[in-house]
């Protein structure tokens, strides 16, 4: 059952990183896209806790790092969200159940998750661009992946609730 | 507040094992370039996922189309498409008539004939973009090493120069944009021959624009000035004359002599669809190669 629970993880993971370069690449703005696959992870630190979600960061973060547009040093993606993971799962206890809260904690994992990747791009000299012209980016993808938060992640975390193995609620 | 239950607290070991293996996998490909152990990995989730994005691609693009139905009609939109092809082809003709005038003055005229009928192109269509979050301007397209395709291979469409194939798998390629900033194309100026290189912004604005250096510092590109490909050996990665853009602004420090210019590039990088992949005549695949011509 609990290979079946991570297959399943693993295709709604796959399935975020193919709309996100797939379908998504359409309605961009200055080619910034809602990041669906940070979202997945997000929706695993608020219903299964930071371990789970940081392992499932890491399966994410490679597979966009590795999947065929992306001409990247692999890992990068990978060392972001295992940091997404880690930290939306530390303050999910006060998220779980606020929207506001939740919609913070995407604000706050978005910036955070593409500010990692852009300073891993500095530090090993792969596609760094000005500061100025990186933080608009950031910007751009902290407010689309708000603005998406509402759509995708009420399902998402139906999904993972169901994923979760059975437990004593106490 | 609420107290933790202590099952969630992430276990430290396997916190330092995540941050180890991400920081295992960064050095391994950063410092294995080409011939990383990376490389076997990428190409295999390429050969998984290259075809479902093709078949997502495919499967959403009657609804991305579906807005233009609601605005015109098919007549008008056949119109349109046949007339903004001719437009593209006529400009093109017209860009770069100084250097072929230049190219016969030096009789030169007649090897790159010769040459240029040598082009192959498989036809192909971009099936995902590579998001700005990644700060790199990649595509992937739907055609692979099973249609010939290999990398250092030239991408162009019909306004002029996309990029290159930089990996491929069996059904779909990776391609660098021109744009992008590891992208350094050489570059010949239309009105004077002089050489340079071509460097991509990077920027991730609606604006495209790449920086032209000259070679020759005592020569000063003109506003309007069409660049070509200057190619380089056997075509790899990029054949010559394919048009890449216009002069748009120069510019120079007090610094250094040489001038800079900065070019808008033909191609319309956030609208791309069918691209040609330049392979050499004779190829074998699974794609009817389009010759020279047009036949």
């Amino acid at each position: 059952m609990a290979l079946l629970r991570g297959l399943a993880a693993l295709g709604i993971l796959l399935l975020a990183v193919v709309l996100q370069v797939a379908v998504f690449g359409y309605v961009s703005v200055d080619g910034v896209v809602p990041d669906l696959a940070l979202l997945v992870v997000v929706a695993a630190a608020l219903t299964r806790g930071p371990q789970f979600a940081a392992v499932l960061g890491f399966a994410g973060g490679l597979l966009l790092d590795v999947a065929p547009p992306a001409d990247h040093v692999a890992g990068r993606w990978a060392l972001a969200f295992v940091v997404v993971g880690y930290l939306a799962g530390r303050v999910r206890q006060d998220a779980r159940n606020s929207t506001l809260a939740a919609l913070a904690t995407v604000a706050a994992c978005a910036f955070v998750g593409t500010s990692v990747y852009a300073l891993t791009g500095l530090v090993l000299d792969d596609g760094a661009m000005a500061a100025g012209e990186m933080l608009r980016v950031v910007g751009i993808s902290v407010v689309w992946d708000v603005l998406v938060t509402p759509l995708v992640l009420p399902v998402l975390l139906l999904a993972f609730r169901r994923l979760r193995p059975p437990q004593l609620v106490y | 507040m609420a107290p933790r239950d202590p099952g969630k607290r992430p276990s430290r070991s396997v916190m330092v094992l995540l941050l180890l293996a991400c920081l295992t996998v960064l050095t391994l490909d950063a410092r294995g370039g080409t011939s990383s152990p990376v490389e076997p990995f990428r190409t295999a989730v390429g050969n998984v996922v290259g075809p479902v994005e093709s078949g997502t691609a495919v499967a959403v693009r009657p609804f991305r189309e579906l807005a233009g139905y609601f605005g015109s009609n098919d007549k008008l939109r056949q119109q349109v498409a046949t007339l903004s092809a001719e437009n593209s082809r006529l400009r093109s003709q017209v860009e770069t008539r100084p250097l072929d005038r230049n190219r016969l003055a030096e009789l030169d005229g007649l090897t790159r004939t010769a040459r240029q009928t040598g082009y192959a192109l498989v036809a192909a269509r971009v099936v995902a973009m590579g998001p700005s979050q990644s700060f790199s301007r990649t595509v992937t397209i739907d055609a692979g090493s099973s249609s010939g395709i290999r990398p250092d291979m030239t991408v162009l469409n019909n306004d002029g120069l996309v990029g290159r194939v930089v990996r491929t798998t069996t059904t779909t390629a990776t391609v660098l944009l021109i744009v992008d900033q590891d992208s350094v194309v050489g570059g010949r100026l239309g009105s004077n021959m002089q050489l340079g290189f071509l460097r991509g912004q990077g920027s991730t604005g609606r604006a495209d624009q790449l920086d032209l250096d000259l070679m020759d510092s005592s020569t000063t590109p003109a506003r309007g000035d069409v660049v070509v490909t200057w190619g380089s050996a056997n075509g790899a990665p990029y054949v010559a004359g394919i048009p890449i853009g216009k002069v748009v602004s120069v510019w120079s420090t007090p610094r250094e002599t040489a001038k800079h210019a900065v070019i808008a590039p033909f191609v319309d990088f956030s609208s791309l669809d069918v691209v040609g992949v330049v392979v050499p005549r004779g190829t074998h695949g699974d794609r009817q190669l389009i010759a020279a011509g047009g036949r």
